[in-house]
């Protein structure tokens, strides 16, 4: 050893261990700053907003959009959401909030059984005929829907449907079936098959499988079908204007109307309130699911 | 084709096909497994070792033929129907279930009354030596004690044939050793029906009282494990059991003066003493023998011997292989660790051709 440190002085000094990073390095500047600014362009519009619905009209007119409020008022959130006018009713965002709560839930529930007991009998049960049929719904996924608009008009209205709530539902769950099959097949696909075979050898039966073995298991992807099709559902104009009369229709509508009715003064704080109210279901979604949903969508990726 | 269900029979499977397509897997297989035997299904990955034992457990459709358990045909039965209870390689454990849920859940299905699963459970539990984990999550579980829960979950359903697909490869080796053991133990205990599938010649040698040697959806040979590793029917089985692999040599088989000989560049083995399986005809052919029925240095008098120069050693721990040139072509020799020669050394090798197995050179069946 003292040989070789006499002959080779470098090597005891030489680089060891840990390799030093510095903190304000310029990529590390460079790095943050970017994300720092992309931060900004991206919360501005969110900050304007909440900004805005908190300040009186006479506050707005000064026109300094970015100034925080000077006297922080609710009436905006509460003219939104109670006493906003939307053709003859007056009664402002909450006739939508309901509408569009009788309308979501529903359909989340009912896509999300349906395209989940598809799913599973498409990954687990290969019944025959089982590729065509997935091949049929995945290809349904890519139609536009305002190629469908018209038809559903005619069908719901031969049923008896259309104008109703109901409608909208089936509407709805019909829609979201390609994805969430897809979704829910790629992740039952993804379990171990042997489970599969253990609960056959077991006895348990199509439902009985389902039910007890894979059910259980799946809660990461049934978070995500549900944050998707909430989120999908609330947002939808679309379909709500279309399928359902103005005594029904769901908030995003609503909202539409309160913000482009064209008689009297345009007020802004309102305006914003309102929309952020709309918006406030689909994010707080997001907010309380946070660490499941990321799993979900790493477990249902997709493929094959 | 046979029709007849051998009265001893515990698993009995008549011209089994299986087609994926326009792929055949099984090619009209036929066995039969006597009561408590324990058969081991062995064979390289894709030679449909694992698909024969989905068919017998009923988790995969046929395309021809029949399968008998307990003399009755199950060949259209569901799984829980056919009285088999399967053991997966990666255990299969219900995750959201603990140990007990997981051993009762077929009992549950079933109906069974509270008390009865509990005295199943209990007995299993006794058996496998899980008490103590009866509470846990398969996730708290070692990968040893997962699937003593999966035989367990066999065990609990009174079955008369236990299947189990490669249950100790995703085992590190010692744990593979122990389990190997324990399950040679329960078979003995128990004294059920049992099929096992593994491509571990070792697994297959240790546990076997047969061993159906598998090769592109047929059958090569089915036998006791010592009539396998000795009496190879075909170059195939001669060369897929035994590690370090059997020695071949290509030559020719030839009726000379002293009987008949086999002869390749330069040598010439005399088989007066090799049992031939059927009249000899002379043509090319393979000789193949152990490495470890080969004597290096012996000084004994062998009906064969002669000299070689070693080219590569390779300690192996308890033995060592030297690699030698026979005939221009490679040769391994397993000698004890202490007598193992230097590579470059002059050694003398001797066998005796009744250990040898001769295969013709077209189809490779055993001389």
């Amino acid at each position: 050893m003292s040989v070789a440190t006499a002959d080779t002085t470098s090597a005891a000094d030489g680089p060891r261990g840990r390799k030093p990073r510095r903190t304000l390095s310029r990529r590390n500047i460079i790095l943050y700053g970017t994300l720092f600014v992309v931060a900004v362009y991206y919360l501005l519009p969110l900050y304007v907003m909440v900004v805005t619905s908190l300040k009186g009209m006479p506050e707005i007119r000064l026109g300094h959009i970015f100034a925080p409020p000077v006297e922080i008022t609710f009436q905006p959130w509460v003219k939104a959401w109670a006493e906003a006018c939307t053709g003859l009713n007056c009664d402002g965002l909450s006739r939508g909030f309901w509408n569009s709560v009788r309308i979501t839930v529903p359909s989340v529930i009912l896509s999300i059984a349906i395209a989940s007991v598809n799913g599973y009998a498409l990954a687990n049960w290969r019944f025959k005929g089982a590729e065509v049929f997935f091949t049929i719904l995945i290809v349904g996924a890519f139609i536009p829907y305002q190629v469908m608009l018209y038809p559903i008009v005619i069908i719901l209205r031969e049923i008896g449907l259309y104008g109703t709530l109901t409608g909208l539902v089936l509407v709805h769950s019909i829609f979201g079936m390609p994805i969430l099959t897809l979704l829910f097949r790629n992740y039952f696909a993804s379990l171990p098959e042997e489970l599969f075979k253990a609960a056959r050898v077991d006895g348990a039966g199509f439902w009985g499988i389902y039910l007890r073995i894979m059910l259980p298991m799946s809660l990461p992807i049934f978070v995500v079908a549900v944050i998707i099709q909430i989120t999908g559902i609330w947002n939808d104009f679309l379909f709500g204007v279309v399928y359902t009369k103005p005594d029904l229709y769901p908030m995003t509508v609503q909202l539409n109307n309160i913000v482009n009715s064209v008689q009297g003064v345009k007020e802004y704080n309102v305006n914003m309130a309102a929309t952020l109210l709309t918006g406030l279901v689909p994010l707080l979604v997001y907010f309380v699911s946070g660490k499941l949903f990321v799993r979900g969508i790493a477990a249902g990726a997709v493929k094959g | 084709m046979n029709l007849t269900v051998p009265s001893s029979a515990s698993v009995s499977v008549q011209g089994l096909s299986l087609d994926f397509g326009a792929v055949s897997v099984l090619k009209s297989l036929n066995l039969d497994i006597a009561d408590g035997e324990f058969v081991v299904l062995l064979g390289p990955s894709g030679c449909g070792k694992s698909t024969l034992l989905n068919c017998i457990a009923g988790l995969l459709d046929i395309s021809d033929g029949r399968i008998f358990i307990k003399g009755k045909n199950v060949t259209w039965q569901e799984p829980a129907e056919r009285g088999i209870g399967m053991v997966f390689q990666s255990y299969a454990l219900y995750p959201q279930m603990t140990v007990e849920k997981n051993l009762s859940f077929g009992l549950r299905v079933a109906g069974t009354p509270k008390d009865e699963i509990a005295r199943r459970i209990a007995r299993a539990a006794e058996i496998l030596q899980i008490e103590p984990l009866l509470q846990r999550k398969p996730a708290a579980l070692s990968g040893g004690q997962r699937q003593r829960v999966a035989i367990g979950r066999a065990l609990v359903r009174d079955v008369d044939v236990f299947l189990f697909d490669e249950p100790l490869s995703n085992l590190d080796a010692k744990l593979r050793s122990e389990l190997r053991v324990e399950i040679k133990l329960l078979h003995r205990k128990l004294k059920n029906t049992m099929i096992y599938v593994t491509h571990d010649q070792i697994e297959a040698m240790t546990l076997a009282d047969r061993i159906a040697v598998m090769r592109g959806g047929v059958i090569q040979q089915f036998d006791a494990p010592p009539v396998i590793y000795n009496r190879p029917v075909n170059r195939f089985v001669a060369g897929f059991l035994g590690s370090p692999g059997m020695n071949f040599l290509e030559g020719r088989l030839e009726d000379g003066k002293g009987g008949w000989h086999f002869a390749a560049d330069g040598i010439s083995i005399p088989l007066s003493t090799y049992g031939f399986e059927r009249n000899p005809v002379a043509g090319s052919a393979a000789f193949g023998i152990r490495p470890e029925h080969v004597a290096l240095n012996s000084g004994e008098d062998w009906p064969f011997s002669m000299t070689a120069t070693v080219e590569v050693v390779e300690p192996m721990g308890s033995d060592t292989l030297v690699w030698l040139l026979v005939a221009g072509q490679k040769f391994s020799v397993r000698v004890g660790a202490e007598r193992a020669p230097a590579a470059g050394e002059t050694v003398t090798i001797g066998f005796d051709p009744m250990r040898a197995s001769l295969f013709d050179g077209e189809a490779g069946k055993r001389i």
